[in-house]
């Protein structure tokens, strides 16, 4: 059988996120809970969670989670941190051994910054290093897979039902403000521990539901400005698409959007002038990247989460507020599990984004 | 029997039965193969002259007529067939270079027919045409590298003049000259009604046609036909034509038989010379003479009009298009070696250059490999059949296409294959006025404009099907496709994987 990066599988899913605006510090426990309730989303080829805030102590560094399949390539893919990184700490991150997590790769956690030397001698931003290094560990080092890799973050995933990847993980020894958490439905894997989601790239993270029609062309575009498709995946693709627009073109979180769930053409029409334009201007300059096909995503990143549907919402997502929190999932019952007395509760229209950050004051 | 005799390919059947001498064949057939006998008050005809054109076929009232092959043979010869023999009598008796028309007929793969199409099932819904909106909007031109903002911190959305088409299929170039004013009339009208482009080819823009220049896209060829600054500023594109992908590596040949009246007027050339374009363009020799072309052609219209290079389809057109991409120029359009031709010397057309399927992938996949494809839109012709030959085309990574042969076909060309003579009997590919009235204006318009809005309609049902409602999102979208019956090498080249897969 071949795995992910060999095959391209389509998946069907489950997501679920909570985001407390004040930033407080829920525990892991709560977005298991959230997520179990969708067990039937899910058939146990794929779970995942990520984190944020949950390393306040080494928040200043890059918190790398490393797969490695063999210790000749955890020994290979130490020697190029070595090289490229001081690393501040390093540890296995703890596991909590359950029946139905089996074949577990080594899982290693690391705490790096860049070193200022190399990183002045590159003449790269600090986070285009960080990229750089670890799509070479990911592309070139067979058996090491770097799966995490943002500051006071963490993504955590294993193959198996999310329920399940929870307790392993141990994830209600975590704290954070924000939490998002996938089950996967893949019609048809070997169960590759690399392949399940949250995927992660700096500090963002997609957790995502769909099988999207413009695979290829959104592949074999973004593949002309630095980014691999390994796994051959569309939450990979989808992460590298806002990367690309966001941390390197510049574009705010709504212009995004407009990118890749981009309105009708008919919409735009009815838009006033200047609006009009602009709405033009970003379908036009970046019409490869439009994303076709079913789709619900969740977006982690600093300090905030980012909800969006497929423009035609040809899957369900739903929101709930209560309070400093918001809820955000496939099906409301994940919300209302653990949040019986959800106040605001609505589905965002397909192609809208709903964008949540933590309140101004707030210091994580 | 002389040896320069040659069987008729073709016979005319006539049902005596059926036929009542009324005689419109003989009136409708410009190369005189019918005849009326006073004596026997019968239609006779002669088969030699025939060149299978179907106007007579089309035009009798009792359908009384049908061409057949004559089955006329030399002895059998897989090596010598029929056709090289032929050719060396022909040649043998005068000497000159074979001519033909239209595009290579001969027996190589026709990609398109080897590739297959996806569509959606259970894990992906496909998306009905009827109930949603699908999108095949297209912008042709540079896209912006980086998004620059004022200082409000808003998108500043001026870019390079782009093309903007409502399908994104445009009518190929095709000279006043070459076809008749009423075809060009005809195909004028068609591309303002769908929102598309027409081509002017090399013979210039005739006054009449200068009202359609938001929908014209206007040619300059190495002859400079017909070329000056009113031209150039007259359409919404200006194309520089490297080659032709019916005769890649030599100009355009227009018999002075043609270069009458208008036509003459609208080259700037004098009456019955033959237009014969030079093989190169004679201010370039070199990738930085077409730099320098674009850039002239850019300063004459002020930087208001995307610049087109057209190139054929041959060995290294993937270095050629990297090279264009980087010569300023805006789109880039590649003509396959089955692309049409008004008249090209028979060897050259049937042997010089490439698939465009195979053209077209190795561009795509070279321009992103060199991380250009967002400096220039591909436009592909020749040839483009119908609308999965679109599909199958955008799929492998073009912007557009071009059609032309399917244009014409549309008008009513019969693909008689005698364009050289001059003698169309369908009023196309004819400057005798007799038989240019033959072609309506008005319903070749509506023709045109009909098999648009049927391709757009199969083009939406397929992409629906994909689950694709914008056609950005089937461009370079190779998963959609897979080919059937291909070896690795071809399969390698095209960039997709085999059906089964």
């Amino acid at each position: 059988m071949q795995k992910e990066g060999q095959i391209r599988i389509p998946a069907g899913c489950a997501i679920s996120s909570i985001f407390s605006r004040s930033g407080k510090r829920i525990d892991g426990s709560k977005i298991v809970k959230s997520i179990e309730i969708m067990h039937d989303r899910s058939n146990g080829l794929g779970g995942g969670f990520a984190g944020y805030g949950i390393y306040p102590e080494y928040k200043n560094a890059y918190a790398f989670h490393v797969f490695y399949e063999t210790p000749e390539a955890k020994n290979a893919c130490e020697d190029f941190l070595d090289h490229h990184f001081d690393i501040i700490n390093l540890s296995k991150i703890p596991i909590r051994k359950n029946p139905r997590i089996t074949n577990e790769p080594l899982i290693w956690r690391y705490f790096v910054n860049p070193f200022p030397t190399k990183l002045a001698d590159s003449q790269l931003d600090e986070q285009e290093y960080v990229f750089r290094s670890v799509v070479r560990v990911n592309d070139q080092m067979p058996g090491a897979y770097i799966f995490s890799c943002g500051k006071n973050m963490g993504v955590f995933k294993a193959c198996g039902y999310p329920e399940d990847v929870g307790d392993f993980y141990r994830l209600e020894e975590y704290e954070g403000y924000s939490w998002t958490a996938h089950g996967r439905y893949p019609t048809n894997t070997p169960g590759w521990w690399g392949g399940a989601h949250p995927f992660g790239l700096l500090d963002k993270t997609i957790v995502h539901n769909g099988e999207i029609s413009s695979y290829d062309a959104n592949r074999r575009f973004i593949e002309m400005y630095g980014y691999r498709c390994n796994l051959l995946t569309d939450t990979e693709v989808i992460t590298y698409i806002v990367d690309y627009l966001v941390r390197k073109q510049g574009l705010t979180l709504t212009e995004m959007a407009n990118v890749i769930a981009a309105p009708f053409w008919s919409t735009i029409s009815r838009k006033p002038q200047a609006e009009k334009e602009r709405l033009t201007f970003l379908r036009n300059a970046f019409s490869s990247l439009l994303i076709t096909g079913p789709f619900s995503i969740l977006l982690g990143f600093e300090g905030g989460l980012l909800a969006l549907n497929d423009r035609l919402k040809l899957r369900s997502m739903v929101v709930g507020e209560k309070d400093d929190m918001v809820y955000i999932a496939s099906e409301e019952s994940a919300i209302r599990v653990v949040e019986p007395y959800v106040e605001k509760v609505w589905s965002p229209r397909g192609g809208e984004p709903v964008i949540v950050t933590l309140d101004k004051s707030v210091n994580v | 029997m002389s040896v320069d005799f040659f069987y008729p390919e073709y016979e005319i059947v006539r049902d005596q039965n059926r036929c009542i001498s009324c005689r419109v064949c003989e009136r409708q057939c410009a190369n005189c193969v019918h005849a009326f006998d006073e004596a026997s008050g019968k239609m006779y005809a002669d088969d030699s002259k025939c060149v299978n054109c179907h106007r007579c076929v089309s035009l009798c009232p009792t359908r009384a007529l049908k061409i057949v092959k004559s089955g006329n043979t030399f002895k059998t010869n897989s090596n010598w067939t029929n056709d090289y023999m032929k050719e060396i009598y022909r040649q043998a008796n005068s000497g000159g270079v074979l001519l033909s028309s239209m595009g290579n007929p001969a027996d190589f793969p026709v990609y398109w027919d080897k590739i297959l199409i996806n569509a959606s099932q259970v894990t992906n819904p496909s998306i009905d045409p009827l109930r949603e909106p699908m999108e095949t909007r297209t912008f042709l031109g540079k896209k912006p590298a980086k998004i620059e903002r004022d200082c409000d911190g808003n998108i500043i959305t001026k870019m390079e003049p782009n093309l903007e088409l409502a399908l994104p299929v445009l009518f190929g170039g095709m000279s006043y000259g070459a076809i008749s004013y009423n075809a060009h009339a005809s195909l004028a009208q068609a591309a303002k009604s769908c929102g598309t482009f027409y081509n002017t080819g090399e013979g210039g823009l005739h006054k009449d046609f200068y009202q359609y220049g938001t929908n014209t896209i206007v040619q300059v060829a190495s002859g400079r036909f017909g070329v000056y600054k009113d031209y150039l500023n007259a359409g919404a594109a200006i194309e520089i034509k490297i080659g032709q992908g019916a005769k890649p590596g030599i100009g355009g040949h227009l018999p002075g038989l043609k270069i009458v009246g208008d036509i003459s007027q609208t080259r700037m050339i004098p009456q019955g010379t033959d237009a014969i374009s030079p093989a190169p363009h004679h201010d370039i020799y070199s990738i930085e003479d077409l730099h320098q072309l674009v850039y002239s052609l850019k300063e004459a219209t002020d930087y208001q009009k995307p610049i087109i290079v057209k190139i054929a389809a041959v060995h290294n057109v993937a270095a050629i298009a990297s090279g264009v991409a980087r010569s300023g120029a805006d789109i880039i359009a590649i003509d396959g070696f089955r692309g049409g031709t008004g008249a090209a010397p028979t060897r050259i057309r049937d042997n010089v250059g490439i698939p465009i399927e195979l053209a077209l992938a190795s561009v795509d996949q070279r321009l992103r490999d060199e991380g250009i494809r967002g400096n220039i839109s591909v436009i592909c012709g020749g040839s483009i059949r119908n609308s999965t030959d679109v599909v199958k085309a955008i799929a492998l990574g073009a912007d557009a296409v071009y059609i032309a042969t399917a244009a014409l076909l549309a008008m009513g060309c019969h693909l008689c294959r005698s364009c050289h003579t001059g003698n169309c009997n369908w009023g196309i590919a004819t400057q005798k006025p007799e038989l240019v009235k033959r072609l309506n204006p008005e319903i070749a318009t509506q023709r045109l404009i009909n098999l648009l809005n049927a391709w757009e309609h199969e083009i939406t049902e397929i992409m629906g099907g994909m689950g694709i409602n914008s056609i950005e999102a089937l461009r370079g979208n190779r998963l959609m496709l897979r080919g059937i019956g291909l070896t690795e090498k071809e399969l390698e080249i095209l960039g997709i994987k085999h059906a089964g897969e």
